[in-house]
């Protein structure tokens, strides 16, 4: 078998692997090499084709093909960095070695120094929900139909009904009605949207798509292609309520009902995952649990904006050069962060309390004026309201900090004022 | 003159206010639930000429994808939105194109251009320079 070296490999061409790759060039590293199984780079983004992207970062607003454009044009310029596209990585070890195959090279091998892990996330399925009913065709996710409406060509179906309120959801609702598909509801389970308000506003207001909050798809019908949904209101505990049941006629159902970082390679490397985050736990150099493997963007944690994922790619890569090169020195201290009240998920989970740390946080439940609190008030942020829709970002000074060397365990917590 | 009522959400910040406008004869009397000045500003905006940034595709022919990503190059009347998808409809364009190459001047007298979000064709396949 074909053997190759590079000082950092990394794992997918999104934006987490891209701004992973060209960080970790400037760095310094020797060779990168970036792998994707996809035809070309930029990962999700190129069909992500609406607006609002790299706002934080750029202080513009792009969309998904022109913000993986900036990183792209970038990357042909560096020499160092190689990819390899339409390339699937079988296995990854604890060496560092990874296990990849393309139709060009059959199977290879590459050691790496160093590796950064950047698959991405997967969205749920209609099986992961237990809907009852008929299995007709005509129930996609929604990102499965943002790759035909956007890239191929094609319209999934003419009256559709939109599980779920997550972003792509949304952005797909008003997608479709563009293209001349009738969007006659998006449902939502909890009583509050998935997605941002922004979108809710842009996407549905805009085309006067009714939004049914604390509502679920309870059966579905159709032999052949799927003829309609039965949707109901449900009860605190998440629970159908008899009698509230109704049939919308149509043609598709879209799931928008979450992402799913892709761990399969992470768990074949023994690395450790934080349940609620499903990805793997990280400390503030996002450095798993197995030493030199590096994770960022939404294999670690399903971010809101490709802003937060191209910040963790840098830090990532900027890591796993140093890794590479031996000039990464291990943390003199470790201390566990524990998830305190109104704490859904936390990153990164670990931190040596030197230099700054940029924190990203998700809340259980959305409560107003309140403050984030870490340790017994060593650092406090105050914040008018918090959502579990949108992710809270905190960046912690500890070098202005001096902590007893005792102190192992510090707590992250949601304080009400 | 009946007066109507309007519900618009601040979108501004992540406060997401829902305010309620009173409006007569066309001009809004009041604006209510707005947590600070900017809802106001928002409010007005959205109610007298609400702007959107068009995103969409146009056929494309000579590529490995047949759509080319595009947008107009700023916001336009939101009331034009499907006007444009549907004169956009009929645009086919041949590979290469840059990014932010101006495939419709002046799209159907919004003052905006549609532009490409996307390099494509010989530019826009990965290879190493």
């Amino acid at each position: 078998m074909r053997k190759i070296k590079a000082d950092v490999a990394i794992i997918g061409a999104g934006p987490a692997g891209l701004a992973a790759a060209l960080s970790a060039e400037r760095e310094g590293a020797g060779e990168v090499l970036v792998l994707d199984r996809g035809e070309e780079l930029g990962g999700i983004l190129p069909q992500c084709i609406h607006n609002g992207f790299g706002l934080h970062r750029f202080k513009e607003d792009l969309t998904g093909p022109e913000y993986a454009q900036r990183f792209i044009d970038e990357v042909k310029t560096k020499r160092k960095i190689d990819v390899k596209l339409k390339t699937i990585v079988l296995e990854i070890n604890q060496n560092k070695e990874v296990l990849a195959t393309n139709s060009e090279e059959g199977i290879f091998k590459i050691r790496a120094n160093s590796l950064v892990l950047a698959m991405g996330c997967r969205e749920k399925t209609r099986e992961m929900l237990h809907i009852p009913g008929s299995r007709p065709a005509g129930i996609f996710t929604a990102g499965l139909a943002q790759q035909w409406v956007n890239l191929e060509g094609y319209l999934p179906g003419r009256e559709v009904v939109i599980l779920g309120s997550g972003d792509v959801g949304l952005i797909m609702a008003r997608r479709l009605t563009l293209e001349g598909a009738e969007v006659k509801a998006v449902v939502e389970i909890m009583p509050y949207p998935g997605g941002l308000t922004r979108n809710v506003v842009q996407c549905l207001q805009d085309f006067d798509i009714p939004l049914l909050l604390e509502h679920t798809v309870t059966f579905i019908h159709g032999k052949d292609r799927l003829e309609a949904v039965s949707v109901a209101k449900v009860n605190s505990k998440k629970e159908p309520i008899p009698g509230t049941e109704k049939i919308i006629p149509c043609d598709t159902l879209l799931l928008s009902v979450g992402l799913i970082p892709e761990n399969e390679l992470s768990s074949l490397a023994g690395i450790e995952i934080d349940p609620s985050t499903g990805g793997p736990v990280v400390d503030e150099r996002m450095q798993t649990s197995v030493e030199g493997i590096f994770a960022c963007g939404n294999v670690v944690q399903i971010n809101d904006l490709v802003d937060y994922v191209s910040q963790q790619g840098e830090v990532a890569g900027k890591n796993a050069a140093l890794y590479a090169l031996g000039k990464l020195e291990q943390p003199k201290r470790v201390i566990n962060l524990k998830k305190g009240r109104n704490i859904r998920s936390l990153v990164p989970q670990i931190i040596s309390a030197q230099g700054k740390v940029s924190f990203f946080i998700r809340v259980k439940n959305p409560e107003q004026k309140v403050e984030l609190v870490l340790g017994e008030s060593i650092f406090q942020q105050k914040n008018p309201i918090v959502k579990p829709n949108q992710m809270i970002t905190w960046e912690v000074p500890f070098e202005d900090l001096r902590l007893n060397d005792d102190v192992k365990e510090l707590e992250v917590s949601i304080r009400k004022l | 003159m009946a007066e109507k009522t309007y519900n618009i959400t601040c979108i501004v910040c992540p406060l997401s206010c829902e305010m309620r406008l009173m409006v007569k004869d066309g001009k809004i009397e009041s604006i209510k639930g707005n947590r600070c000045r900017r809802g106001i500003d928002y409010a007005r905006q959205e109610f007298y000429n609400p702007q959107r940034v068009l995103t969409t595709t146009v056929k494309l022919k000579g590529d490995r994808l047949p759509l080319l990503p595009v947008r107009t190059n700023k916001p336009i009347p939101r009331r034009m939105l499907k006007e444009c998808v549907r004169y956009l409809s009929k645009i086919e364009v041949k590979a290469p194109v840059r990014l932010g190459e101006v495939i419709v001047s002046n799209i159907l007298n919004s003052g905006a251009n549609v532009i490409s979000t996307k390099e494509v064709g010989s530019t826009g396949v990965y290879r190493k320079t």
